[in-house]
């Protein structure tokens, strides 16, 4: 009886290992991509051919081109350039943003916890794009202000992970003995606290790539971000998009750009929550 | 020179839970240690005993009462002051596995305190593993992680953690009851080696379930029933001529 649950917890497991290779290698691909991009592009992306403009996609022009004549394929791969980083940028900040407020409150608690969390209750009652629509509206476009209304809406939710994993370890052995060795309040949080709870956090921010992408397209497609010239896959997407019938390679191009982005860091970030999960792992 | 070393007048602690009533874990409880002296702390499981070493090292806030110190009340210290303490205070916890920090090694551990007391990198290392010796494992246990090592050898590294700093009280939490017997006797001859080589500079509070182990290894006993001292005093004194029901009922209990 038992032969058969380890065979089938070791096949698991490789397919979990084989899957986070795959999807590992994929996503170091897009990030060489919008790396090296402007050594990647066939042609200029910038450089306006009025005479070659809305050519449907050909062997020359693999996504076709648009209104003033730019190769698409070209504008797609430069937009990686802002959309990935900007994403992994957001992704970064509102990461070490909120663990560290999440970290501070679970530590000091008291009076300064309640209020922190008081106000990151209220950042989670609303609900979040409009809010952040809201934010950037108020700031006024720009990719910035985007990622800076992002940020304002995404940070609560790691404050409560870092905030419960924090009080927890509170309560551990371990930690009541590195006390017990005399060591003050920024030894015992990078030392022993922070080590012990980047696991669960590094998941939820890598699950969350996915859809932090998905919210700075989104506000970039409804003028709030990124602004044309620039490529960027939401703002390439919202211009084209009274071409819709006519030329719908313009605005399909950028989206099949987001939507492949998405799906990769969506199952990378599976991936690792499977793969961190001693469960699902068979020790 | 006979200054108590410990004095713990009316300790109390109330546990406030949501939902229901008030718990009374350690119920005004005073007693005092002597230099050198080595005091058993016994009672059944969840008379409150680690509730009360807890309090006297400052890992729990007393609702009542305070802990005197060699003399210093350090009942409302916090911060450096309390780090300052931590020197001459130390605890062996229950759990051995589960008071290391699975992400640092053993030495790491050990030496926390000694590199918290600004001793260099080398000169931790070399004590490090002199306290391993000392304690009965090789050098090279400095360098494993907490699972990689047995309960006893955990057991073992958590009182040459404990050690490390020299100080002059040290509170062992039941150091010996996760460990099977045979190990248990080695525990307890490391300590009392350490007892015969520091004399009047170790004072043990030895935290235990065993009353047998305590005759042999205690000056005094408190027997602790629902968080109150019922009885104190020598060991054979308190076994032969036990005054108090729970006690006797304790002592019938096992022999
Ligand atoms: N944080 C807490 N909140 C509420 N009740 C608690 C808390 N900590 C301990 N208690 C209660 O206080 C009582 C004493 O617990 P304590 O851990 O001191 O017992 P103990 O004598 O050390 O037992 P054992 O021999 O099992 O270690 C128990 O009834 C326990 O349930
Ligand atoms: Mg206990």
């Amino acid at each position: 009886m038992s032969e058969p649950t380890i065979r089938i917890q070791k096949i698991k497991k490789d397919t979990v290992k084989t899957r986070l290779i795959i999807f590992g290698i994929l996503a170091l691909i897009l990030l060489f991509c919008s790396v090296f991009c402007e050594h990647l592009t066939p042609y200029d992306p910038y450089l306006q051919d009025l005479k070659n403009a809305k050519a449907p996609p050909s062997p020359e022009h693999l996504f076709g081109t648009d209104r003033y004549g730019r190769d698409m394929l070209s504008r797609v791969i430069v937009g990686s350039k802002t959309s990935i980083f900007s994403t992994l940028l957001l992704v970064g900040i509102v990461t070490v943003l909120g663990t560290m407020v999440g970290v501070f409150c679970g530590w000091h608690g008291k009076w300064i916890d309640t209020v922190l969390m008081r106000i990151s209750d209220m950042f989670l009652a609303f609900p979040g794009l409009v809010f952040a629509m809201a934010v950037a509206g108020v700031l006024g476009g720009g990719l910035q202000n985007a990622i800076i209304a992002l940020v304002a809406i995404s940070w609560p939710k790691y404050a409560r992970i870092a905030r419960s994993q924090t009080l927890a370890q509170k309560e551990t052995p371990y930690l009541k003995a590195a006390r017990l060795s005399g060591s003050g309040t920024w030894k015992i949080i990078f030392k022993h606290i922070l080590p012990n709870i980047v696991g669960p956090i590094f998941v939820t921010s890598m699950l969350d790539i996915g859809t932090m992408m998905m919210e700075l397209a989104g506000l970039s497609f409804l003028g709030l971000g990124a602004k044309p010239p620039t490529a960027e896959w939401g703002s390439m997407m919202s211009d084209a998009r009274s071409l819709l019938s006519s030329v719908p390679w313009v605005t399909l191009a950028p989206g099949f750009a987001i939507f492949v982005s998405v799906m990769i860091f969506n199952l990378l970030g599976d991936t690792i929550r499977d793969y961190a999960d001693p469960k699902s792992r068979g020790r | 020179m006979d200054q108590a070393i410990l004095k713990v007048d009316n300790l109390t602690k109330v546990f406030s839970r949501k939902g229901k009533p008030d718990f009374t874990a350690v119920d005004h409880i005073s007693f005092t240690m002597h230099p050198g002296e080595c005091v058993g702390l016994i009672g059944e499981s969840g008379s409150g005993k680690t509730t009360v070493v807890n309090m006297i090292t400052r890992l729990l806030d007393p609702t009542e009462g305070s802990i005197i110190l060699g003399g210093e009340d350090i009942t409302r210290f916090s911060g450096r002051e309390l780090r300052k303490v931590y020197a001459r205070m130390q605890m062996v916890f229950q759990t051995p596995t589960d008071s290391f920090d699975p992400r640092c090694t053993l030495g790491d551990g050990i030496g926390e305190s000694l590199r918290n007391n600004g001793w260099s990198r080398k000169e931790t290392k070399d004590e490090v593993t002199r306290l391993l010796e000392m304690c009965g494992l090789s050098a090279d246990f400095a360098s494993r992680y907490p699972h990689q090592v047995s309960g006893g050898q955990c057991q073992r590294a958590a009182i040459a953690r404990a050690l490390a700093i020299k100080p002059r009280l040290l509170i062992c939490d039941e150091a010996t009851s996760s460990l099977d017997v045979t190990i248990q006797k080695e525990i307890i001859a490391l300590l009392n080696k350490l007892r015969w080589e520091k004399g009047s500079d170790l004072s043990i509070l030895f935290i235990c379930h065993d009353i047998a182990l305590v005759q042999q290894f205690c000056n005094r006993v408190l027997v602790l029933y629902k968080g109150k001292i019922v009885e104190q005093g020598e060991p054979d004194e308190v076994i032969r001529n036990p005054q108090d029901p729970y006690t006797r009922h304790l002592i019938d209990s096992i022999l």
